[in-house]
């Protein structure tokens, strides 16, 4: 019995763990999906009856809404972001002196929630008292700056909070990523006579693939999960210029007594997180393995 | 004549040099500004009263420094119908953050302490399901997590809310012990088994005791996800037991009354505190943590 | 006496492949028993196998005439030495030492006076108090060994103990450890890559490739008699000649042919000889090759042959000649007038040579 018990207790310790993942992450999604393919309302129904949930999803002006701005805000917000962070980055490697200090200050945005920033970003956008109000106080009287009730632009305003919120840590992802590159390469290089440009472009920035793949999952993940900063800021509006997936899943949730169309956005924003994340995981416990 | 051309040619390039250090210096502060300028109009709004916030510049020094704002948004600003202040949700965010920090962390690493150290047949295919679970869009299991909860009683409540946030951050917390662990060689364990050492003896006096680094790491990111969190925070919460995230979303978008942006930035900034002050204090630490294990990886 | 360890048809897998095949070994108390091979081929996983912290697929494992096959580490009555020395970095060199001991609830004056003795016998009394951090490679190799000491185990398990120190602090520990068997009068499982220290250290040796034993035997009988051309060539240095030739019979003698790319083969003879067949590759170590001054009488026959390369090594001077299309090695005096690109007079002793079969590789005499 304690010779059983000692060879198991490894098992015995993980198992919790483990059951609680199956449970509350793949048994709760299998319960979403099987939601997502009945006739669910306020209440969950249990017979199956196909696609009609994501038919009326998909037929619903809403959900395009949302779809379409997640689409404009993630490949914006994961582009510039990363556009942003890689200069940054290259920025900071240059010997600068005060580097721990400026470092702090481009990552601190990263500490905050998400509905800090929204807050924030929403007095400052906000045309009647925020920088509009500023620059017209400066002079120009016709200067509009009104994207956050602009249902056009308002989507944009939350590409700026995030971008400001996130390029910070993809610099420091970067800048880890450079330091790593083999110093004598570098040096061989610089030997060579190749000026310091080329020697990033040609030689630096290609070795940093792994970074680059890690940056763009992490962004892509912080994108499709977006749902806070859209509260805060543009609580989904004007309307519902500024909805995404995820504030379109919470209204059907818990406004809306929808418990259909929640789970099937739900598993629609699943779907495209596994689309992306999956066969990063795969490779990355893949090339573990071996 | 070559002589001098030379020593000009070198001259320019050092002027060159000069100015291009500028060109980066200048840079380098520009966006500096453009981190801090939230923050420093967060601040200076806080500080302004109403009247001054109407009739003045966004980003002026307040004329005269004023603390209404801050005590009204800790202790009577209106949170819907209630008029309370960010007070008792900071308090019910630091009641659900600690002891689900505590109770992750310290699971994360008896897991990952098993998954790198023990391995069994099937512990890989263990690891690599519960590291999916971190990537999950928490909304997949929002529904069914609020009917769970209410079966087991917790729904509205502090303890449901722990429970939620140990168990989405399981996946997290195992694999940044399971990362630290699997460095430390296996023949560490093994001495110890010779030596006549069980599981949790050699967890207890040689594991945990090497983990300081990661620990730091982790109950950071724990810390920053919990108190930051607002998605199960709105989802699984009730009047009473709103973590402050969702008391200060509430008092922002709060429509009675007049907009009191001073208020609004105040009660912004007493939620940001916690998470600032222990990334001011400690973020060096997480970094190096951090992108020490993402380089490897 | 009973064996201190016996193995009897050991298995190892892991998954689907078998590291280990039907190991059978034991050792007599006393022994100091190494194992050798080159890296992979899966000495670690026995001994590991040995120590328990590996289970075994199949076959069975005594202790001290107890069967151990399913008993823990802790149980086994054994101590060891890891390759990275593994001390446990957050102790002190005491705690290190006397950690076995408290888990075990040993009282605390027992500790500290084992602690004395073995910090005294290994002269580690300064380092007690410092961090494993804070020492140097040898320092840590000595606070491993003693870890191992405090235990007075039956068996003593070591794990390549001195791979990872710099050639000079290598020899001096082998020395220190030979001492150590002697002085104890403890059974030891040796494990090294290196041959040299398995024939200065071990009274057995056992060779592994690929998970087989290929042969256990004294370290002499190893080294004149290997058992295969695997071990014919792993162990010395420099490596046993192992030249291609044809026996031809002659009489009472037997013609040893070898070919040369060019001139006439050389040919010797030699009397034992019976069942060889036609081809065989012929064994000879360098130092059976040797200047004639060297080699009076015995078995010793002179032959010219054409030196290709001179290396001087000290004491000796290696000369490098193709014979049988193989490079050949002799090992000549420091003084030796050999010259490359000349011919030199050199005597063959096939005193202790072994033929092997060049199909199978196993040894015919
Ligand atoms: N845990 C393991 N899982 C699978 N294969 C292993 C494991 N440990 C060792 N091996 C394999 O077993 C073989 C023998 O390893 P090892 O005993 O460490 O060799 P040695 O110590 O002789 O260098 C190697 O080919 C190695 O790849
Ligand atoms: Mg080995």
């Amino acid at each position: 019995m304690t010779k059983w018990l000692e060879e198991h207790t490894p098992k015995l310790v993980l198992a919790p763990s483990f059951i609680a993942i199956l449970v509350f992450v793949y048994g709760f999604i299998a319960w979403t999906a099987w939601v997502s393919l009945t006739r669910s309302r306020l209440l969950p129904r249990y017979e199956i009856e196909g696609f009609i949930q994501y038919e009326r999803l998909f037929d619903s002006p809403r959900w395009d809404t949302a779809l379409n701005n997640l689409f404009i805000f993630g490949l914006l917000f994961i582009l510039i972001a990363m556009f942003l962070g890689l200069i940054l980055a290259i920025l900071l490697d240059q010997n600068i002196r005060t580097e721990g200090a400026i470092r702090t200050i481009y990552l601190y945005p990263m500490a905050l929630s998400m509905i800090v920033t929204g807050t924030a970003w929403k007095w400052i956008l906000n045309p009647g008292l925020g920088i509009e109000a500023m620059v017209r106080s400066w002079g120009f009287e016709d200067f509009t700056f009104d994207w956050l009730v602009n249902p056009e632009m308002a989507i944009y305003t939350v590409v700026l909070a995030a971008i400001w919120q996130s390029s910070g840590f993809v610099m420091a992802l970067f800048l880890a990523g450079l330091r790593s590159v083999d110093g004598e390469i570098i040096k061989a290089a610089q030997v060579d006579g190749i000026p310091t440009w080329r020697v990033y472009t040609a030689i630096i920035i290609p070795s940093m693939a792994p970074i680059f793949l890690s940056a763009f999952i992490v962004l892509s993940h912080l994108a499709i999960k977006s749902f806070d900063l859209v509260i805060a800021l543009t609580g989904g509006g004007p309307g519902y210029a500024t909805d995404l997936p995820a504030t379109y899943m919470y209204a059907m949730a818990f406004s809306r007594g929808d418990i259909g169309q929640a789970a099937s956005s739900a598993m629609i924003m699943m779907m495209v997180v596994f689309a992306i994340v999956v066969p990063y995981l795969y490779s990355e416990l893949r090339s573990k393995d071996g | 004549m070559a002589d001098l051309s030379m020593t000009q040619g070198v001259r320019q390039s050092q002027a060159s040099k000069i100015a291009l250090r500028w060109l980066l210096y200048s840079l380098l502060v520009l966006f500096a500004l453009f981190y801090l300028m939230p923050l420093f109009v967060m601040i200076t709004t806080s500080l302004k009263s109403l009247d001054e916030i109407r009739t003045g510049d966004l980003i002026a020094l307040p004329r005269e420094v004023t603390f209404d704002a801050w005590s009204t948004a800790w202790s009577s600003a209106c949170t819907g119908i209630q008029c309370e202040g960010v007070r008792p949700y900071f308090w019910n965010s630091v009641l659900i953050a600690i002891p689900a920090v505590a109770i992750s962390t310290l699971l994360g690493a008896m897991n990952g302490y098993v998954v790198a150290q023990w391995r069994f047949r099937g512990a890989n295919i263990i690891f690599s399901l519960m590291l999916f679970g971190c990537f999950i869009p928490f909304q997949v299991v929002l529904l069914p997590m609020a009917r769970t909860l209410g079966i087991m009683g917790i729904a509205g409540t502090i303890p449901g809310l722990i429970f939620v946030h140990v168990i989405y951050g399981l996946g997290f917390t195992t694999l940044f012990f399971r990362n630290f662990y699997v460095s430390i060689p296996a023949e560490l364990t093994k001495a110890a088994k010779v030596d006549g050492a069980g599981f949790f003896r050699i967890f207890w006096s040689i594991f945990l005791p090497l983990s300081l680094p990661i620990i730091v790491v982790t109950v950071i990111w724990q810390f920053t996800q919990i108190w930051n969190d607002f998605l199960f925070g709105v989802s699984f919460s009730q009047a009473g037991t709103q973590p402050v995230t969702v008391a200060l979303n509430n008092i922002v978008n709060s429509t009675t009354g007049v907009k009191e942006y001073n208020v609004d930035m105040a009660a912004a900034i007493i939620a940001a505190l916690p998470t600032l002050f222990v990334y001011v204090v400690a973020g060096k630490y997480f970094i190096r943590g951090l992108t020490a294990g993402s380089v490897k990886g | 006496m009973s064996p201190i360890l016996e193995i009897n048809n050991l298995y190892k897998n892991y998954g689907s492949t078998e590291i280990l095949k039907d190991i059978n070994v034991s050792i007599e108390p006393g022994d100091f028993l190494v194992l050798v091979g080159p890296s992979g081929c899966g000495k670690s996983t026995l001994l590991n196998c040995i120590a328990g912290l590996e289970p075994i697929t199949s076959g069975s494992l005594k202790i001290g005439g107890q069967d151990m096959t399913h008993v823990s580490p802790k149980d086994r009555d054994i101590a060891m030495v890891f390759q990275s020395y593994a001390l446990y970095p957050t102790m002190s060199v005491a705690k290190n030492i006397t950690f076995g001991m408290k888990v075990r609830g040993v009282d605390q004056a027992t500790q500290e006076r084992k602690l004395a003795q073995v910090a005294q016998q290994l002269q580690i009394e300064p380092l007690l108090n410092r961090r494993p951090g804070q020492l140097s490679g040898g320092q840590r190799q000595r606070v491993a060994m003693g870890r191992a000491l405090v235990r007075d185990p039956k068996l003593f398990l070591f794990d390549e103990p001195l791979s990872n120190l710099d050639a000079k602090l290598r020899v001096e520990m082998r020395t220190e450890i030979k001492a150590l068997h002697h002085n104890l009068g403890a059974s030891m499982v040796y494990v090294t890559h290196d041959q040299i220290e398995a024939m200065t250290l071990a009274t057995k040796i056992v060779v592994m490739k690929g998970g087989v034993i290929q042969q256990i035997g004294s370290p002499s009988e190893i080294y004149n008699r290997p058992a295969n051309l695997f071990v014919a060539d792993f162990m010395g240095s420099p490596a046993m000649n192992l030249i291609p030739a044809k026996v031809r019979k002659n009489g009472a003698g037997t013609h040893i042919e070898i070919t040369r790319k060019d001139g006439v083969p050389i040919v010797l003879t030699d009397t034992k000889t019976e069942n060889l067949p036609e081809d065989v590759i012929l064994g000879v170590r360098p130092e059976d090759i040797a200047d004639p001054a060297v080699r009076i009488g015995g078995h010793a026959q002179e032959a010219e042959c054409l030196i290709d390369m001179v290396e001087p090594a000290g004491a000796d001077t290696f000369a490098v000649m193709q014979l049988g299309g193989k490079h050949v090695t002799a090992r000549l005096h420091a003084e030796t007038t050999a010259r490359p690109g000349q011919l030199q007079k050199l005597a063959f002793d096939l005193g202790k040579v072994s033929y092997f079969a060049p199909d199978t590789g196993l040894r015919l005499n």
